[in-house]
């Protein structure tokens, strides 16, 4: 999903950029907010930035024959929501575009749009839905079905978005025509690693709430206060 | 580790597995396993487009390269795994502590 530096016009690159920036901003105030009011979920936070550090880092085959790499910018979502992700993201990408020469400066912005907005922007949405869901809070399993497919989507949408900056700055012969070639190379390809993504996504998810069911409570993502009341804290000195 | 994660993972790894053997002996130069990131670029160059800016820095070779991907994968792997440690920790010092208050108040 990496755009290189270089292959976006600059009146694209401004474009997302505008787009990015606000997003970021408030992802940076989200972090915080949620810090100052829940300072136990401060792990948490590292582990989500650090499982997308992880994940962008791996380059995985397809069964295209191709490779790619997953993003790990669902888990973030779910847990923070959003602007918190895009505010992760960006420091995900500066590594990456500094050290790695994989990405680029210019085109931060865009890149930023498509993994730390987008792709979490439907995460969060699936999740939230999924909430709704009668008994997806019940033991058993079944709210790792919800995390299942917010991180399976929030994957593969960062590379529909990625297929679809490109398509727009370069509609070559027709943005329609760009799009099936780009949407070739990016979006067919992520498929299968988008399910690896969204199975490790569970494994680690689940692993979190086994361990601190009570701050995903704090944090909205587990309502479990209203089914069994409240719930221990572990004793923390650090 | 029950049972539930590790058949996720076997799933996981055979996702990952399936293309290396589907394409067994095929490599770089068949046009195998190369990254979508470097596709979309060789395919605009292709179409005549020519980058306006050149990346600021990049690694000088493909071993500089991989150095630096590692980095990033062990920066992140050393961060998951200490706080997973840290909380696991925690959670079995809890259980120690009922433990002991039960048998403190069966000694009563």
């Amino acid at each position: 999903m990496h755009i290189y530096e270089g292959f976006l016009p600059w009146q694209w690159c401004v474009f997302w950029y505008a787009l990015a920036i606000p997003v970021v901003v408030y992802g940076i105030i989200r972090i915080k907010k949620v810090t100052d009011e829940h300072p136990e979920s401060k792990p948490i936070l590292a582990v989500s930035g650090a499982f997308m550090f992880v994940l962008s880092s791996l380059k995985l085959p397809s069964v295209t024959g191709s490779c790619s790499h997953p993003t790990g910018n669902g888990l973030g979502a779910v847990l923070f929501g959003p602007a918190v992700v895009s505010a992760l993201c960006v420091i995900v990408l500066l590594f990456q575009a500094l050290l790695l020469g994989h990405g680029g400066l210019t085109t931060l912005g865009a890149n930023t749009f498509s993994m730390g907005i987008i792709g979490p922007l439907a995460a969060w949405l699936i999740y939230k839905g999924w909430q709704k869901v009668e008994g997806s809070q019940e033991a058993g399993g079944f709210i790792l079905v919800g995390i299942f497919f917010a991180a399976f989507f929030a994957d593969l949408l960062t590379y529909v978005t990625t297929a679809i900056q490109l398509s727009l700055a370069f509609p070559i012969p027709t943005f329609e025509s760009a799009m099936l070639k780009f949407m070739g190379i990016y979006a067919v390809t992520q498929l299968p690693l988008a399910i690896a993504e969204g199975i490790l996504t569970v494994v680690i998810f689940d692993y979190i709430m086994k361990l601190r069911p009570d701050v995903l409570d704090k944090l909205g993502v587990l309502e479990l206060v209203k089914k069994v009341g409240k719930i221990e804290e572990p004793k923390e000195t650090v | 580790m029950d049972t539930k994660i590790a058949i996720l993972l076997v799933i996981a790894a055979a996702i990952i597995i399936a293309p290396l053997v589907l394409y067994n002996g095929l490599t770089e130069e068949e046009g195998f396993f190369t990254g979508s990131d470097g596709q979309g670029p060789e395919y605009l160059e292709e179409q005549g487009y020519e980058p306006w800016i050149e990346p600021i820095w990049s690694p000088p070779s493909g071993e500089i390269e991989v150095l630096f991907f590692s980095l990033q994968a062990a920066i992140g792997s050393l961060i998951i795994g200490y706080f997973i440690g840290y909380y696991k920790g925690l959670a079995r010092r809890r259980e120690d502590e009922i433990d002991e208050e039960v048998s403190q108040a069966k000694g009563k």
